[in-house]
């Protein structure tokens, strides 16, 4: 055994590692391999200043969100004071910040709530339901794709029914009847989301793999007997990389970006502060009509620069990955 | 496989897809929690004229059979009567699909025109300030809820400088849709109302053609054919649009298949917004009422026009692809 691994080291030292366990060595090779890519990755993607200004603002936002209790002024879910019965619209407070005499720094909702801390709180849900939705949407997506696209034939063709009966599904209305069957809360929102979202990172996978699959060095791993796995894993899987974290961080602006419009249509989830609840508050109160601007513009700041930092920092991996791009 | 047979196939799934949409849908929608009836119901009524409503419904038959009648109806097209107006739902659809069609074209058409002339442009002239501008205005333009641009636009235009009406179609009084729907679309009123939503969909479906007409741009700049053009001695600007821009038009169709999708189902922010009379709002309001039929019958709608697009693109894709093989 020992003998075996020495002689096959000295020949073979590029190919093998010295585990004589073959499946073992496989799993480790592709999982090494592709932590390399990653982190030569890493370090050039933030090599790219708008990269890193949408990674800082990424960053921030994470701390806001971990900070949330510290950095909030009041209770976002707690009313700060009681307004007469039946007059909701008076008992309006404007912000300090615009040198209002308040202690509130954005001023109040309608009802009372303060601003200032229901946009830090809802922080917490955006990025909650941005990243646990992208990765599994991009994860769900990649291996379907990839398995289609290689496989081809019935796998194929049965996975792509799958997958054009989602794209027959709306979005938006169908995670607004999900969301209405299972229950307006934020888990089943992330939940619709997850089940819809996954077919088009899986269609863009499947096409790239359809054509690699044809490519002289798939053909040439083939002939040499390599394994479906080892030709999807080590083959395949590294070339669509870049389109996985294309769509993965797309995926988070999606996400937020949906979670917003569904809470704006009234299905939020009433026991948890976003961006999209605040802006459906404040149409339900016709702060548009109002001219209170402190309560509208703030969420939608929020969501944009989020969303914008998820897609640059998409693009900027996208022009690494694919020098041709640059 | 040839050509004729992929037809037939794809045909094949078309309607099965068609028909998974509809089973799903038929189950969710009894999933859902409430009783739909007692919306209709009032609490006055008495127990037998209730019940009978109920039976007038068919809500009390198995769901097998319940089932069996939705797929039957379904084929002819029958969606049944509204639990909320007693209107059949298929003119329901009819008052509501007009609408959202003028909206989402225009805005389509618009969308596509610049973004696909922004895209050649910004592929062309890449790593030129005006390709950073443009690349950054696309993605603020895709960053953005529509929802929240069109709050803005209503908050500077409608409400501050009274500039754009403040909510639907028509203005109170001009007749609206008695009219006949022609009559009020080539209205000036009508018009007026149409701006608004319009641009603020334009300019947010303007962003992904473009983007993706710029990276196929890129990819086709780099091959060696646009090298023989430049050898053979063609202007630039044939090359632009005659030979690159030409090549790099096929991501275009499948991404306009699935971005079309994305404007059926995001019809419903926007035409909650602008308190736009189309079918996505009309969905929305039949759901959270629980009006299942007008509920299915939207949604029915907004999701065979996504299918069908689909179908379209594939089709398209295969025949103006000669590298696709159908195996």
């Amino acid at each position: 055994m020992a003998q075996k691994e020495q002689s096959s080291q000295s020949i073979f030292t590029d190919l093998d590692d010295a585990s004589t366990d073959a499946e073992v060595n496989k799993w480790q090779r592709t999982f090494r391999l592709w932590r390399e890519t990653l982190r030569e990755h890493w370090g050039m993607l933030t090599d790219e200043l708008s990269v890193k200004l949408s990674m800082l603002t990424v960053a921030g936002f994470v701390v806001i969100a971990i900070f949330a209790p510290y950095i909030a002024t009041h209770q976002p879910l707690v009313r700060q004071y009681q307004g007469d019965a039946g007059v909701l619209i008076d008992k309006w407070v404007e912000p300090s910040l615009l040198g209002a005499d308040s202690e509130y720094l954005l001023g109040t909702t309608a009802a009372g709530y303060d601003i200032f801390s229901q946009l830090v709180y809802g922080t917490r849900a955006a990025l909650m339901v941005g990243i646990i939705a992208a990765v599994f949407t991009a994860g769900i997506g990649t291996l379907v794709g990839l398995v289609a696209g290689y496989y081809g034939g019935k796998v194929d063709d049965a996975l792509m029914r799958l997958v054009d009966f989602l794209y027959g599904m709306p979005l938006l209305p169908t995670v607004i009847v999900l969301v209405a069957v299972l229950g307006p809360n934020l888990w089943n929102i992330i939940l619709a989301l997850i089940v819809l979202q996954w077919r088009s990172t899986a269609r863009v996978i499947r096409s790239q793999s359809l054509s690699l699959r044809e490519r002289p060095f798939v053909k040439a791993a083939e002939v040499a007997g390599a394994s479906d796995w080892h030709i999807i894993s080590r083959h395949l899987a590294p070339n669509v990389l870049p389109m996985t974290f294309l769509y993965g961080s797309f995926g988070i602006a999606w996400a937020i970006l949906a979670e917003a419009g569904v809470s704006f249509i009234g299905l939020g989830d009433p026991n948890t502060v976003s961006w999209g609840t605040m802006l459906q508050a404040s149409r339900a109160y016709s702060a548009l009509s109002f001219g209170a601007w402190w309560w509208f513009v703030p969420p939608g700041i929020c969501i944009g620069l989020l969303v914008i930092s998820g897609f640059l920092i998409g693009r900027g991996y996208e022009e690494i990955t694919n020098p041709k791009l640059q | 496989m040839g050509k004729a047979s992929f037809v037939v196939r794809r045909t094949l799934q078309l309607v099965v897809t068609l028909w998974a949409v509809g089973t799903v849908l038929f189950g969710l929608f009894r999933l859902m929690p409430g009783d739909p009836t007692s919306y209709v119901i009032s609490s006055q009524m008495t127990q037998e004229a209730r019940r009978q409503l109920i039976e007038s419904y068919g809500l009390n038959d198995p769901l097998y059979i319940q089932y069996f009648r939705f797929l039957e109806n379904l084929v002819v097209l029958n969606f049944g009567q509204s639990f909320h107006s007693n209107q059949p739902v298929t003119d329901v659809i009819a008052t509501y699909l007009p609408n959202t069609l003028v909206l989402m074209l225009t805005a389509f058409v618009i969308a596509y025109a610049i973004g696909i002339t922004l895209g050649v442009l910004s592929g062309w002239y890449r790593g030129s300030r005006f390709e950073r501008s443009t690349v950054i205005t696309a993605l603020t333009a895709r960053s953005v809820p529509t929802f929240y641009v069109g709050l803005i636009v209503l908050w500077i235009f409608g409400a501050t400088f009274g500039v754009i009406p403040m909510s639907g179609m028509t203005s109170l009084g001009t007749g609206g849709q008695s009219t006949g729907f022609l009559d009020m679309v080539f209205t000036m009123d009508f018009v007026r109302h149409l701006i608004a939503p319009a641009a603020v969909l334009a300019f947010y479906y303007m962003g992904y053609p473009l983007l993706i007409m710029r990276s196929s741009m890129l990819e086709v700049l780099s091959e060696d054919f646009i090298d023989v053009c430049r050898a053979k001695g063609l202007k630039e600007r044939t090359i632009m649009f005659k030979h690159a821009a030409r090549n790099a038009l096929l991501p275009i169709i499948t991404a306009a298949a699935i971005a079309l999708g994305y404007a059926v189902g995001g019809s419903v922010l926007i035409e909650t917004v602008f308190a736009w009379p189309g079918i996505g709002r009309e969905m929305v309001r039949a759901v959270l009422r629980r009006d299942f039929p007008v509920a299915q019958g939207t949604f029915i709608v907004l999701a065979s026009t996504i299918i069908f697009l689909n179908f379209l693109a594939d089709l398209a894709y295969g025949y103006l692809d000669p590298r696709v093989t159908y195996d």
